[in-house]
């Protein structure tokens, strides 16, 4: 993939940054410079907490090209605690089983094992369970 | 507000398909000729080509399946039907779908009476993995897929949110492949055309073949649980809950209502049509849903003047088993989170009050995506008219309803047919 790609999104990649509507206060993910929920325009960055649940998740047994060496991995759809929901990886589960519901925290990772065909490491955001 | 209403009728007066599933041998435009050759065929009085007016093409992604772009002309040239207008239509895997839209609006707005609508696909050039890629771009680049996600893993989301909250369990969603693979057995024209219990013999009879231990299964649900027979590909999905990756090509003749019964003494109507967009899957409230296909079909009704309960049989976008389950709730059939009890009670299999799937779905039937729309259409148009050979249902029929889904429903087109007396 081409750098400018990955470049433009690095505020929302490395630190879940969205925005929030000065009409409705909704927080919106990804960042769209319109709210969503009321059509207003909302170009106020807002960063998330990065702490959420897990809304729903599967287990991946075929994984597309650069993701083949993780297999298996659990993606998940995280409900954030400021109420978008967003698509990631889990990681660092160790022995506890996923399930719907279970408090997670976002961190940095690299995405792809390895370099796409450019030689370009992805970084960004993964959700791990919450220490307890 | 009133409901919405064609500015005039449309009817269909002939239907045509490729035979779906892998042909080294055959380009789309090869595809796309055999389907068309057979409409012709099918026009009960005959049709002149040169009357045909405009082509709309759904297609998704010829540009990354054969490096091909720009193919709405090439197929208007290899059916002969060049210089008329010839439109390409992309919306993922309802590109087909949403083509015959364009088609149908075509025709209601006056500009044209007599419009060829088709879909095209031809995906088996690809290695597994690079066609898994091209599928991807359906879904957001930037935001669901650095995530590792496939569309097998967005439905398996989708399936565990849904087991989650109704109890069902995949035993069920093998119960729906299993019924599909039993209605395309009876489809010359399906790529599997094969029972599930049929393909446990044939590997049964390959490893006997070739001296290797046989495997013993008691029955169907037994090979489906058999991680070696059936692997998963993204729990709770597995090999069996996923459409095939299919060559194939449909069309579709419209024509305006009041000239109708210049080609056939029973057209096929358009009673009701309905479609809707959404954002990508984390934009939605609901993950057992799919909002756009509830609203799709909504407006269908309405249009329509009917409710659920007349719809005598439907064709749904079952690109996963999980899919079917959750498009026979959208769709009004049955209660959210009952679905899955009614297609376990066999109310969805031919017998059943509510068949679905009768052409044995993409599950079995193949789903070349920027065909299945319009693929679903053929099987309506035989349905209702009788012309569906063994696997006809052997009951009065009135309404036929499509459901074509793109992505994980950020596209969704709902269409109702019609057959009068």
């Amino acid at each position: 993939m081409e750098m400018p790609r990955h470049w433009r999104l690095k505020q929302q990649r490395y630190a879940l940054v969205g925005e929030v509507c000065p009409h409705c206060d909704g927080k919106i993910f990804p960042p769209r410079d319109v709210c969503p929920y009321c059509g207003g325009e909302a170009k106020t960055a807002y960063t998330f907490s990065g702490k959420g649940e897990v809304f729903s998740y599967t287990v991946m047994r075929d994984a597309p090209r650069g993701f083949e060496e993780t297999v298996p991995y659990v993606v998940a759809l995280v409900k954030l605690q400021e109420g978008p929901v967003v698509t990631a990886q889990l990681t660092d589960l160790g022995e506890e089983p996923v399930e719907i519901g279970m408090p997670v925290e976002m961190v940095t990772r690299r995405i792809r094992q390895d370099g796409d065909e450019r030689g370009i490491l992805v970084y960004g955001y993964k959700f791990r369970p919450v220490m307890r | 507000m009133s409901p919405k209403k064609l500015a005039r009728g449309v009817a269909l007066v002939g239907a045509g398909m490729s035979k779906f599933g892998s042909f080294k041998g055959k380009s789309s435009r090869d595809l796309f000729v055999e389907a068309y050759v057979e409409m012709l065929e099918s026009v009960e009085k005959g049709i002149d080509p040169t009357m045909i007016e405009a082509l709309y093409v759904g297609n998704y992604s010829s540009d990354l399946f054969e490096g091909q772009g720009h193919i709405a002309p090439i197929m208007a040239s290899w059916t002969g039907l060049s210089p008329l207008p010839a439109v390409r239509v992309e919306d993922a895997c309802a590109s087909a779908g949403v083509a015959l839209r364009e088609g149908i609006l075509a025709v209601a707005s006056g500009m044209y009476d007599v419009v060829l609508v088709g879909g095209v696909e031809k995906m088996t050039d690809l290695a597994t993995e690079k066609v898994t890629d091209t599928l991807a771009t359906a879904a957001d680049v930037q935001y669901e897929l650095p995530a590792g996600f496939t569309f097998p893993g967005f439905y398996a989301a989708m399936a565990t949110a849904y087991m989650n909250d109704f109890g069902a369990t995949p035993e069920t969603f093998m119960k729906v492949g299993i019924k599909n693979h039993f209605n395309g057995s009876m489809n010359e024209k399906a790529q599997f055309g094969a029972k599930i219990s049929t393909l446990m013999e044939a590997r049964r009879a390959s490893a006997a073949k070739k001296g290797l231990p046989v495997p013993e299964w008691d029955d169907e649900l037994e090979f489906l649980h058999d991680d070696r027979a059936n692997p998963p590909i993204a729990w709770p999905m597995r090999l069996y809950d996923c459409s095939p990756i299919s060559d194939g090509a449909a069309v579709v003749l419209l024509v305006s209502e009041d000239i109708a019964k210049k080609f056939s003494d029973t057209p096929i109507y358009v009673a009701g049509m309905g479609q809707a967009s959404d954002g990508a899957l984390h934009d939605r409230d609901t993950l057992t849903s799919i909002p756009a296909a509830k609203l799709a079909g909504e407006q269908a009704y309405k249009m329509a003047g009917i409710t659920p309960a007349e719809i005598d049989f439907a064709e749904v976008h079952d690109c996963f088993t999980i899919a079917e389950i959750i498009a026979t709730e959208d769709l009004g059939f049955f209660e959210q989170g009952k679905g899955w009890q009614a297609a376990e009670a066999g109310d969805t299999s031919r017998d059943g009050k509510k068949p679905i799937n009768l052409s044995g779905g993409l599950k079995s039937k193949g789903h070349p995506v920027g065909a299945s729309g319009v693929g679903q259409v053929v099987e309506v148009w035989k349905q209702l008219l009788g012309k569906a050979g063994d696997r006809q249902l052997q009951r009065k029929l009135k309404y036929g309803l499509t459901h074509n889904v793109g992505g994980t429903g950020q596209t969704c087109v709902v269409h109702i047919f019609e057959r009068r007396g």
